[in-house]
């Protein structure tokens, strides 16, 4: 088998192109979107509240229980049966959003579950609210127990991105798509787009090392 | 640092009356009454299981009593009910401060910025002054090398120290320990009772669960002694710990002083 190198090589930057300007930003919007999501879907799901906490239930339910693909298809394809048309960027932020807001919201409520009990009650016999004491000591110490899990669903988040393709985003893999759609060299340009993939996720992991053995320094032992 | 009445029988401070609390069917307060003077000291003693974290939880509104009342001199006074909710008993709080027995300090600030945090998030005092007011504490209570160290680089000692300078910063009329030494080990147990038997002299007003009786026999102007929910004793200490008249109370504090 012959491998056309001029072809890899013609075709890198296009790829990583695709990479730095469709994947990255396209996962970082989703992600800061899907944390806040996340963050208020996880204290509605610990809401005394028994409705509040069946909404949030329901929506991570609902979230983890149906793939990926299709509810993106559902927004993009779907929505504008009712009238709401969307194009592919709107459309894929909003699905990502959503699918991060479902995951990471169990990561985010299992965090805060995990800071101590005594830590509410210091806070509040030094006189703060239910809510001060959240803001100031149980969500910094929440957010250094979900560091790791979180990384991994951001690294999973820009994987997955791969799928807005099929919703005609111009990102990483749609690249390799069309290069592929006139050069008929699917596996070269299929397994460069995969080596591009690695090496973004080998960056994102050395940094999630990084941040966890600072965020480290912190933590009780 | 408070203003001192003299040690003793000032003007009451506070009033419990009749604080009930019940987990499940379990009664664990049935009816207790306690006051304490200003200035004064009140040791609360009594076997594991009586109660007494639950009375002082109940004082600083960290637990809801099922009826009762706990009023401060000039206020707040609360009434508990069924209905009493968390936000109701928080009011306690502007008063009293309370000392864990594991610390509970906060682990991702440091011992300044614990100090600091009630002051500045609570009192929306300014930063200046309340860092120089908590780094007075820190130094009085020997922990002035500490300020930026944090919790975890610290002895069980000075964390315990840390916990009350916390409570200190506050300037509560009322101060309340539980077991502030139980968590230490025993060469660590003297810096914090040398802290709080100070501040005693200063003229806080304290009540203090222990099981260190020798202290509370040295510090404490009353000393309450509970079982199963009931105060059983109360009195001097020199008559409720050398002499005590009720037959719990004998067993109790002779089983501490003899443990074998
Ligand atoms: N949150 C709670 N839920 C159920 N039972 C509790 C709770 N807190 C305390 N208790 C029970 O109440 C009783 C008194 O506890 P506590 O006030 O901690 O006693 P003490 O401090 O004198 O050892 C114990 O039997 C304890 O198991
Ligand atoms: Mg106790």
């Amino acid at each position: 088998m012959d491998i056309d190198w001029q072809l890899f090589s013609d075709s890198l930057w296009p790829i990583v192109r695709g990479g730095l300007l469709g994947t990255i930003p396209l996962a970082l919007a989703s992600f800061t979107i899907g944390l806040a999501i996340a963050l208020v879907m996880a204290l509605m799901r610990l809401s005394a509240n028994r409705f509040v906490s069946f909404l949030a239930r329901a929506y991570i339910s609902v979230i983890r229980g149906t793939p990926l693909l299709v509810q993106l298809f559902v927004i993009f394809y779907g929505l504008p049966t009712l009238g709401v048309t969307l194009s592919p960027w709107p459309s894929a932020i909003i699905a990502f959003s959503l699918n991060v807001g479902g995951y990471a919201a169990e990561v985010i409520r299992a965090a805060i579950l995990s800071v101590p009990k005594g830590q509410w009650e210091a806070g509040y016999t030094i006189g703060m609210s239910r809510l001060t004491t959240l803001r100031r000591l149980i969500l910094p110490q929440a957010a250094r127990v979900s560091v790791p899990p979180l990384s991994n669903t951001f690294i999973s988040l820009v994987k997955d991105t791969s799928l807005a393709s099929l919703i005609l985003v111009t990102e990483l893999f749609r690249k390799a798509m069309e290069i592929t759609a006139y050069s008929y060299e699917f596996l070269l340009i299929y397994v460069e787009a995969a080596l591009v993939y690695w090496v973004f996720c080998l960056v994102l992991s050395a940094g999630q090392t990084r941040l966890e053995r600072r965020l480290d320094r912190y933590v009780a032992h | 640092m408070s203003p001192t009445d003299s040690a003793g029988q000032g003007p009451a401070l506070l009033t419990a009356s009749n604080l009930q609390k019940s987990f499940g069917d379990h009664q664990v307060l049935k009816s207790i009454d306690l006051q304490i003077g200003k200035g004064q000291v009140l040791a609360l003693i009594g076997p594991s299981g009586s109660g007494k974290t639950t009375v002082l939880r109940c004082l600083n509104g960290l637990e809801i009593p099922d009826g009762g009342s706990v009023c401060f001199d000039t206020g707040p006074s609360v009434e508990f009910t069924a209905g009493t909710t968390q936000k109701q008993a928080q009011v306690l709080r502007t008063r009293s401060a309370m000392v864990f027995q594991n610390y509970n300090l906060f682990p991702h600030m440091t011992v300044l910025e614990n100090v600091i945090e009630g002051p500045i998030q609570v009192q929306r005092r300014k930063r200046s002054e309340a860092v120089a007011e908590a780094t007075a504490l820190l130094a009085r209570v020997g922990l002035e090398q500490k300020h930026d160290q944090y919790p975890h680089q610290l002895s069980g000692g000075q964390q315990q120290r840390v916990g009350i300078v916390r409570a200190l910063a506050l300037k509560p009329s009322l101060l309340l320990f539980d077991e502030p030494t139980s968590a230490l080990d025993p060469e660590l147990v003297g810096d914090v009772l040398k802290v709080i038997k100070e501040l005693a002299d200063e003229g806080w007003t304290m009540m203090l669960v222990t099981h260190e009786l020798a202290f509370a026999r040295e510090v404490a102007d009353e000393v309450v002694f509970m079982d199963e929910g009931v105060v059983i004793e109360r009195g001097h200490p020199e008559v409720v710990l050398r002499n005590p008249q009720n037959e719990r109370t004998k067993q109790f504090v002779h089983r501490l002083l003899n443990p074998f």
